[in-house]
């Protein structure tokens, strides 16, 4: 029998409204919030309601020991739920309920903070524990980076910060010819490793509905072949996808509702497997191998790299000005400067401005409200400069550096 | 394989972009090995010369025949006496705008034309006259010049490609730089409109220097697209050295280009106003000239913007290249443009350019700055960011060199060949 562990990722950003060169110091509203609301709500009702019910009645059904999902939900989410969908919200906390689902720690912002300053990713991870805390009275034990962005020191900081495992990407450079089907070990920490099986994972999460590749259709009975078909002695097959496969990167249309069904059904009916969670992984296997991964490695396109975020001279440019602004926001309390603080970290806001538009353009379109790299990072940058004069003017003069000659006290 | 050319511009007579993808694809050519004969209304003995045979209509012989046949075709023309503006024609703004009287009836060759016709070579009121006086010279080059194929750059050629075809019943390709619709909007001029419309339908193959012109020609004139190929226009390389620009903490934004409705002049300047507030280092470049150039002081000096804005006139290539040197980014609001040839040559010299959706370089340029020629605040925003934020000329630049290296006349020329080859089989 193997160990399938689902694990989801649940994230929307704030998106920014087009924001102009002469809005500076005029407006402080940075967001689409009309936009935002009406995505997340086609996202709820496409994606999250009716996912969640199913997932539900699985559980409810087999019961929590048979099928068992991970779930990492941003706090950048929780918030857009609270905001704009408390019934979403409600949803996944009925589910938590069941028993039969493990969340997972991650940035609150769903950041890269990781890569500028440890402080800062430290107080996300914080913060995103105790809104779980909040929410689901739950405190994870496994931990999952922003686009699972994972290397050495990462490692340390999250083993430090009390975790005992973290999710990774199976990528062939990190594996070379082991198999992501196995635990892993940190070699730079006491940290599990759960790596991503990336084939199987993006059969479902970008093949599904491909008709030009030669697997389509796929049905439940082939997938749970290729699973049964696995080596007997690699027992783990971790499928770690976003959420927003079932019902919006994947159409109902393309059945895949009925196809997640099916297979779970087929699945547990033959023996061919148990749906665990991450946890349980670690209680029931032994690392077989220690990794070491000195550079950041990501699950996302083909290269497995940060390129997708900071890979051109407007995202670096949009990174580095928005973390040197991080002394000026350790001087406020000022709540409203502490949430645009952290929408603005969000990963997403970086991935607008890729310019990979030939090989990988397709998946990174989706849900960009900008037409061009350059409108989101001019429209970003120009966020950037009046969050900063709001920053300059909460500062005292002494602490503000020689940005400090520019406060309008 | 020989080619028979008809063009009205070659350098170093350069008014816009014509003569400058005309230069271009001849080289590209007898680079190809093709055998060019160039002619053009007047041949001043200053263009370049470089492996290929140029000709002036004013050096051909007219022999002294009583009757002048027209070509069959020449009855199709209906010409309206409508008085209109040529207005991106008009060379110099100095001359008052001019109305065009009434176009003469078909036109009659008499006995008493001269051994050689005259032409003056410019867009001047005479125009259209010339035109017809060019078909006339370039009809009796069949005795003259030996060629497979001709080939006729834009509807000013037009007539005269068509008269050749008819005499000697080679294959025809019209070659669209632009069409009357870029050059005028909804309102096209019907005679240089039916003119057009004859050369695409006579053609055996009419090249569009971009897929929006394709479509255009195909819409608009009812060609079927089949027979339309799309070649872009390239840049020939420069391997000069930028001038030293002086220490300043000016921010030059330039537009170059024809002042005239097609440019788009005025987005430029509605989107200047934007800035000028914001960005007290930011300065403005006009340069070009054109029957909106009055219109566009005007609304400068409106908006009190006089001080901050700069208009140069036309200027000559080498000026046009120290001016890139010189600015900080390169604006085409253009309102249709079938290519813009102006964005490769700025780019060429590493200045970041903002180019119109509705432009066909945009085609070819992946990672240009791209905005809708009405959207003035999107293009302010753009500008802004190109002057204050350091990601985007770095970026820009790697990117745009790289797309830049593809264009060469001689993938574009090798094209052309193709299009020839099927004609010829």
């Amino acid at each position: 029998m193997k160990h399938i562990c689902l694990y989801f990722q649940v994230h929307q950003p704030f998106r920014l409204r087009i924001y102009r060169f002469f809005d500076i110091g005029v407006s402080h509203e940075y967001y689409h919030d009309l936009n935002n609301r009406a995505l997340l709500h086609r996202i709820a009702k496409k994606c999250y309601l009716p996912m969640n019910a199913l997932l539900k009645k699985l559980i409810e059904k087999w019961g929590p020991e048979y099928f068992s999902v991970s779930f990492a939900i941003s706090g950048i989410a929780l918030e857009q739920m609270q905001l704009y969908a408390p019934e979403v919200l409600e949803s996944f906390q009925a589910l938590y309920k069941t028993s039969g689902v493990e969340l997972i720690g991650e940035t609150y912002a769903h950041s890269l903070a990781c890569l500028k300053s440890r402080t800062e990713f430290e107080r996300q991870v914080q913060k995103h524990q105790a809104v779980l805390e909040e929410l689901f009275s739950a405190s994870p034990r496994v931990f999952r980076n922003t686009e699972l962005v994972y290397y050495d020191a990462v490692a340390q900081w999250v083993a430090k910060l009390g975790f005992s495992a973290m999710m990774a990407e199976g990528a062939d450079t990190l594996l070379g010819w082991r198999s992501p089907n196995y635990l892993y070990e940190s070699a730079a920490a006491p940290l599990a490793l759960l790596l991503r099986n990336y084939k199987l994972s993006d059969d479902i999460a970008f093949r599904f509905s491909n008709q030009a590749w030669e697997a389509w259709p796929l049905t439940a009975e082939k997938y749970t072949q290729w699973i049964a078909d696995l080596p007997e002695e690699q027992k783990i097959v971790n499928l770690f996808m976003d959420y927003e496969t079932f019902g919006e990167h994947q159409w109902p249309e393309t059945g895949i509702f009925e196809f997640f069904e099916n297979w779970v059904e087929l699945t547990l009916r033959e023996k061919v497997g148990l749906f665990v969670t991450p946890s349980y992984l670690l209680r029931e296997h032994t690392p077989a191998a220690k990794l070491s991964v000195p550079m950041p490695l990501s699950w996302a396109d083909t290269e497995r790299d940060l390129t997708a975020w900071l890979g051109n001279e407007l995202q670096e440019d949009a990174f580095e000005t928005l973390y040197a602004l991080e002394p000026l926001v350790e001087n406020t309390q000022e709540p409203s400067l502490l949430r645009d603080w952290l929408r603005l970290q969000t990963s997403d806001h970086f991935y607008y401005m890729c310019t990979k538009f030939f090989s990988d353009g397709d998946v990174h379109k989706y849900f960009n409200p900008f037409s061009s790299p350059y409108e989101a990072y001019v429209t970003y940058m120009n966020v950037l400069a009046d969050f900063k004069e709001r920053l300059e003017a909460q500062t005292p003069v002494s602490l503000g550096g020689k940005s400090a000659g520019d406060v309008k006290e | 394989m020989k080619v028979l050319m008809l063009g009205w511009e070659f350098p170093p007579r350069i008014a816009g972009g014509l003569a400058v993808a005309c230069f271009g694809l001849v080289k590209g050519l007898v680079h190809q090995g093709v055998e060019v004969t160039f002619v053009m209304p007047l041949r001043t003995g200053e263009e370049p010369p470089n492996g290929y045979r140029l000709l002036g209509a004013n050096e051909i012989d007219i022999p002294l025949t009583s009757v002048v046949e027209l070509p069959p075709f020449w009855h199709q023309v209906t010409f309206y006496g409508v008085r209109t503006a040529l207005g991106p024609y008009l060379e110099q703004l100095t001359e008052p705008v001019l109305s065009f009287s009434a176009v003469p009836e078909p036109v009659t060759f008499t006995t008493e034309t001269p051994l050689r016709l005259e032409f003056s070579g410019k867009y001047g009121p005479d125009l259209l006259s010339e035109v017809y006086r060019y078909a006339y010279a370039v009809s009796h080059l069949t005795e003259k010049v030996d060629f497979d194929v001709i080939h006729a750059h834009d509807w000013l050629t037009y007539l005269g490609g068509l008269w050749l075809k008819a005499k000697t019943g080679k294959p025809l390709v019209v070659h669209v730089h632009a069409t009357e619709y870029d050059r005028s909007g909804e309102n096209p001029n019907p005679d240089i409109r039916t003119i057009e419309q004859m050369g695409f339908e006579g053609a055996d193959a009419v090249i569009a220097v971009s897929f929006y012109t394709r479509a255009l020609v195909a819409e608009k004139y009812g060609i079927p697209p089949e027979k339309i190929w799309a070649v872009h226009n390239a840049v020939l390389p420069k391997d000069r050295r930028p001038v030293e620009r002086p220490p300043s903490r000016r921010k030059v934004v330039t537009f170059l280009g024809r002042v005239t409705f097609q440019k788009g002049p005025e987005y430029f300047v509605e989107a200047a106003a934007k800035l000028a507030p914001y960005v007290p280092e930011a300065h403005f470049v006009m340069a070009g000239t054109g029957d909106l150039l009055k219109t566009v002081i005007h609304r400068v000096a409106q908006l009190r913007l006089g001080a901050r804005f700069s208009f140069t006139g036309f200027l000559p290539p080498a000026e046009v290249e120290k001016l890139f040197d010189l600015s900080d980014v390169y604006v085409m609001p253009s309102v249709s443009e079938p290519f813009g040839i102006s964005a490769l040559e700025a780019l060429r010299a590493g200045v970041p350019v903002i180019i119109s959706k509705q432009s066909g370089v945009a085609e070819v340029l992946p990672h240009a700055l791209k905005v809708d020629f009405w959207d003035v605040d999107e293009l302010a925003d753009l500008i802004y960011g190109v002057l204050r934020y350091k990601g985007i000329r770095p970026f820009f630049v790697r990117h745009a060199q790289a797309e830049l290296s593809q264009l060469q006349w001689e993938r574009a020329s090798a094209k052309v060949v193709e299009v020839y080859k099927t004609l010829l089989t």
